[in-house]
């Protein structure tokens, strides 16, 4: 381990790991962030090699452990992996579906250390929340609400905006309130993976975007005067509509790194899309190794790697070129510039996928499934 | 901080005491050498002057309370110094009141 410690003009070292402990996930939701291809649970990692991963992510300066998935909950070990995060040191954020958190479960996870939970919501009613993540489970969402502040912990509400539901923000946000969130962030579906093959199915019209827009700015003014400024609102945009691309991860390989459920090491949740990539994984070779020394890490790192127009521009330091998966999904070579970018040669392919998108307010999804 | 005196019954025109909000911790980080304030949203590396008003943040304080107790460990502690810092904390919902 001598030869990975960092050069004084190294990486800066991570702050977040997010532990993709299981794909398995009682939703089938068609914008799932994970990829198309499934890890299986024959080929999750165990308990003691999470550990592991745990130990040497906190020591490679790692604060916060992101508990995700699939459902986290699907572990029986959950609670176990939980006080050892914390038992580390680090800041614990549970991210989950809510299927399965009983009041029960959500006491001992806080007794075990768990810092925050992060639930996910579909839509503001079990009708169309329910066919979104086809499977009956909007009801379980809001009793898992409850369980995580009956325990004491604070709650985030997690809800990923689209054509079929975009037009219920506000609603979405009143009900997010009323399951006692301390944070709502409404983020606009990002298309990789499943949300890619869902695109023309997912993208929101540009009015039903504006209107989405004047509801949250509602939102926050009627819940922001409360005393304690109310609940913090985070609206992330959909980038297709934007004319700058969205700053990738914060730097390629610069604030976070991901383990998926088998131990492939990515720098951002999407990476595994880059096939150009070599994969990484912990089993093989210690995180920090990966983090300062890898191909991948170093890949796009910094601005050297850029290519016209983002090589002279100025916002390079403040965008790092977009997003990475996005423009390999899009053109094949990861380091072009982010299609989205409207000074990109290939904002055409955006342009495009705008003009597929249907006016359906019900459409036909490709529902995410583990094969 | 063993020294702080028992929270007395508040009556309505108590001053605000500053406390750390809900899902807001403290951590010394050793990678870094620093004091970090670990929250939902994230994580700020905080400067020696910010990690010694938060340390007294306790929810029994006041700002007064608070700027007492730093004077007797720093010279020159300014009150405008210890609110400006406390607004920006709790614009970044590091910190809250009562």
């Amino acid at each position: 381990m001598a030869d990975t410690a960092p050069a004084a003009d190294a990486a800066p070292a991570p702050f977040g790991l997010l532990a993709e402990l299981t794909h398995r996930c009682p939703l089938h939701c068609p914008y799932c962030s994970n990829p198309l291809e499934l890890v299986a649970r024959a080929a999750e990692l165990g308990t003691d090699q999470w550990c592991e991963v745990f130990a040497q992510a906190r020591a490679l300066g790692v604060v916060q452990i992101h508990l995700s998935g699939g459902e986290p909950l699907a572990r029986p070990d959950l609670p176990e992996l939980a006080a050892h995060a914390r038992g580390l040191g680090a800041y614990v954020n549970l991210v989950t579906s809510g299927v399965g958190l009983t009041r029960e479960r959500a006491l001992l996870l806080a007794e075990r250390g768990v810092d925050h939970v992060q639930l996910s919501l579909q839509d503001a009613d079990a009708a169309d929340g329910d066919r979104v993540a086809g499977a009956r489970v909007h009801a379980a969402k809001l009793a898992a609400a409850e369980a995580v502040t009956a325990a004491g912990l604070p709650l985030t509400v997690n809800v990923v905006l689209h054509r079929a539901n975009i037009d219920r923000t506000e609603r979405i946000v009143d009900l997010a309130v009323s399951l006692g969130a301390d944070r709502i962030e409404l983020a606009n579906t990002q298309f990789y993976g499943w949300g890619l093959r869902n695109r023309a199915a997912l993208l929101p019209t540009r009015a039903q975007l504006e209107s989405s827009r004047d509801a949250v700015a509602r939102a926050r003014a009627r819940y922001g005067a409360a005393p304690d400024g109310g609940p913090e609102i985070v609206h992330v945009v959909a980038d297709h509509y934007a004319d700058r691309p969205k700053p990738c991860m914060d730097g390629w390989a610069r604030r976070q790194l991901t383990v998926t459920p088998a131990g492939d090491v990515l720098p951002c949740p999407a990476a595994s899309v880059i096939r150009t990539l070599p994969v990484e994984n912990v089993l093989r070779r210690p995180l920090a190794e990966i983090w300062y020394a890898s191909a991948s890490f170093n890949a796009f790192r910094g601005t050297e790697w850029m290519s016209g127009p983002c090589r002279s521009c100025p916002q390079r330091h403040e965008d790092f070129g977009g997003c990475r998966c996005q423009a390999f999904q899009l053109t094949g070579d990861a380091a072009r510039t982010d299609p989205v970018c409207g000074l990109s040669p290939d904002r055409p392919l955006v342009d495009a996928a705008l003009a597929e998108a249907g006016p359906e307010l019900r459409p036909n999804y490709a529902m995410r499934v583990l094969t | 901080m063993s020294a702080a005196p028992a929270p007395a019954p508040a009556p309505a025109q108590q001053p605000a005491a500053p406390r750390l909000r809900r899902g807001v911790r403290l951590s010394h980080d050793a990678t870094r050498g620093a004091d970090l304030v670990l929250q939902p949203e994230g994580v700020l590396v905080l400067n020696p002057t910010a990690a010694a008003v938060l340390a007294l943040c306790d929810g029994r304080r006041s700002v007064d309370a608070v700027v007492a107790a730093l004077g007797e460990r720093y010279a020159q502690v300014s009150r405008a110094d210890v609110d400006e810092l406390l607004a920006r904390l709790a614009a970044r919902r590091v910190v809250a009141y009562g």
